[in-house]
């Protein structure tokens, strides 16, 4: 069964002179423990899409239907349970909270399950040890290097388990050395059975995901879908 | 963690942000605690100085052919009055039910007798109380301390070429003039105030007493019941409460309280806007961090109660340090508004209501804000590329 059921979505922003559609009908599946990049020009709508993936950003027309939820047929705030339970962002610039400990940083998304503080911190101290941040537990973002932050950032998108985990340029603030570690992380979490969605400009990344969905003015690209496996 | 974690940890790794709103705070909280203290303490000096001003009721024999007022008793009028009371009257007063209220009882027998060959109004008086009750006399020489001792007034002492340490003939009974009254401009100043009881013996009236003057001694006393309690305990006399003064003391303490209230409803309304700006740039600075929480799958309700935790954890901070700051101002604020001696005392239903008010008061301000934080659209708040 697929995992993630895209179905012919649009979304319209209507402005001050006349609207613009950011996505205009786009289709396709992710079976679980897919690892996929979503690639595109600046403005092609790939955040959009992403958000909208994200059960943050309802479409104009269409369904996204995820563990055979039609996540948009949800009220705002079963959207934002849903969010804790199935979804794992990494977001751009890792997006730390700057007052918190990479300890609390990554127990922040326990903190709504009603979890005890105890087994949270269980939880954050298995998986910052898993992203190969164990001893760090301590230190504040900005006392750490980049490529740290962005593994708190993976920590703390993965603790609660979610069955999918988005990952928005998630090299784009890294070096190279760091983008690679980064990028061989996420194959071991996809290894693992963790399915991955990552916005992506880096080409060369495309050699390490399962498959690579185009996008090109709100719609998918046909003409760099070679690969059979997309369903569009 | 828990929420309140999350709350906790933004004030303790915010520390200027969080000290310049708990500034903004205590200087509110603290000047309503000076207001209210000091107006508090000054009500209560003025009740005081008003209580001690001298008596506010006064009792005299129901009598038709008697005038009541103090001012303008005359020795025949009292002395002609068909009857007078006793000092089982007197004892009586201290019968009321509001008797803890009563400060000073003074009787009174009211006499025109010869001193020194010439007929003079004699007042015999218990020296004790009536000193109690007159504070602001001013004695040239001393109180009385011996039963053959008088107080001259300033005009009686001039008619009788009198000093202190002089003797004096009271109707044959030997005196001695122990102190002058300095003129007070009223009817004591041609007067001549013997002991009551000497009085009392000297004129062949044992047990008499012409009309008694008491002095409530409170702040809000009920003089209204206190004059029916009297009236009630000794039916054939009429009691008189002063309403002039019981009235102008009232007006004196509602007037402070008024303008006590209005500052710190003014001093509050303004804290609570400090406190709603600070909080709405705090929160509008916080508007990736708060999208990373909706994102994350926070819940509004959840954002609200973290924003108005802090305002809550704030506002008890600076409602304890203003109550603090409060209590060390008035200390120093008190004499120099009162222009008087006024103590304030530590009191810890005061810093109760500071703190309370406080709470309240960052709670309302901080409503808004952790609305307005709520209703932020995590996309637009995060920006994705």
């Amino acid at each position: 069964m697929d995992l993630i059921n895209v179905d012919n979505v649009t979304k319209v922003f209507k402005g001050g002179e006349g609207s613009v559609t950011a996505l205009g009908g786009v289709s396709f599946k992710v079976p679980e423990g897919d690892f996929v990049a979503l690639m595109g020009p600046s403005g092609s709508g790939k955040s959009t899409l992403l958000t909208m993936l994200g059960a943050m950003n309802p479409p104009t027309s269409g369904s996204v239907i995820i563990d055979g939820i039609d996540v948009y047929s949800l009220t705002a705030e079963k959207r934002a349970d849903f969010r804790s339970e199935y979804l794992g962002f990494v977001f751009q610039q890792f997006q730390l909270i700057p007052y918190l400990t990479a300890m609390e940083n990554v127990m922040l998304p326990l903190a709504i399950t009603g979890k005890s503080n105890r087994e949270q911190a269980r939880m954050a101290k298995e998986v910052l040890e898993k992203v190969g941040l164990g001893g760090k537990e301590g230190r504040l973002p900005n006392q750490m290097s980049g490529g740290e932050q962005e593994r708190v950032a993976i920590a703390r998108a993965i603790v609660n388990e979610p069955p999918i985990l988005f990952a928005d340029e998630p090299t784009g603030a890294l070096d190279s050395k760091n983008s690679e570690e980064i990028m061989n992380l996420f194959k071991y979490l996809n290894r693992e059975g963790q399915t991955i969605i990552m916005v992506t400009h880096n080409q060369e990344f495309l050699a390490h995901v399962k498959r690579t969905i185009f996008i090109r003015d709100g719609v998918l690209d046909r003409s760099r879908h070679p690969d059979s496996r997309i369903a569009v | 963690m828990k929420m309140h974690n999350i709350a906790l940890n933004n004030i303790r790794r915010r520390k200027a942000k969080m000290a310049f709103l708990v500034a903004g705070m205590v200087i509110g909280i603290a000047t309503i605690v000076v207001l209210y203290t000091v107006t508090g303490a000054m009500e209560q000096e003025i009740a005081d100085k008003f209580d001690q001003i001298g008596s506010n009721m006064t009792i005299v024999p129901r009598t038709e052919a008697l005038s009541t007022s103090y001012e303008g008793i005359s020795a025949s009028d009292v002395a002609g009055g068909v009857r007078l009371m006793t000092m089982d009257d007197v004892a009586r007063i201290g019968t009321i039910k509001n008797k803890e209220n009563i400060a000073v009882v003074s009787p009174k027998l009211l006499e025109t007798l010869p001193v020194d060959g010439k007929q003079m109004p004699v007042m015999g008086v218990r020296f004790e109380d009536e000193l109690k009750m007159k504070s602001w006399w001013k004695l040239d020489g001393r109180a009385p301390e011996n039963p053959d001792e008088v107080l001259l007034g300033f005009r009686a002492a001039e008619r009788l070429g009198k000093k202190p340490g002089d003797a004096v003939d009271i109707n044959g009974a030997a005196h001695r003039v122990s102190g002058i009254i300095r003129e007070t401009g009223s009817q004591e100043d041609s007067v001549v105030l013997a002991g009551l009881s000497s009085l009392q013996k000297i004129s062949g009236k044992a047990q008499a007493v012409s009309f008694i003057e008491v002095a409530a001694l409170c702040y809000t006393c009920p003089i209204e019941e206190i004059t029916a309690q009297i009236s009630e305990k000794l039916p054939g006399t009429k009691v008189s409460a002063i309403r002039e003064v019981v009235q102008a003391r009232q007006d004196f303490v509602d007037r402070f309280s008024q303008l006590g209230i209005s500052v710190s409803f003014i001093v509050l309304v303004i804290g609570s806007l400090v406190v709603l700006t600070t909080m709405m740039s705090a929160v509008n600075e916080r508007t990736r961090e708060i999208g990373i929480f909706r994102a994350i799958g926070f819940r509004k309700s959840h954002v609200i109660g973290i924003i108005l935790m802090e305002a809550g954890f704030i506002s008890i901070i600076g409602g304890l340090l203003g109550y603090l700051a409060g209590m060390a101002g008035a200390r120093v604020a008190a004499p120099v508004i009162a222009k008087m001696e006024v103590a304030v005392p530590w009191d810890i239903q005061t810093g109760l209501m500071a703190m309370g008010v406080a709470v309240i008061m960052g709670l309302a301000a901080g409503l808004f804000p952790a609305f307005r934080a709520a209703q932020q659209d995590p996309v637009e708040a995060l920006r994705f590329i």
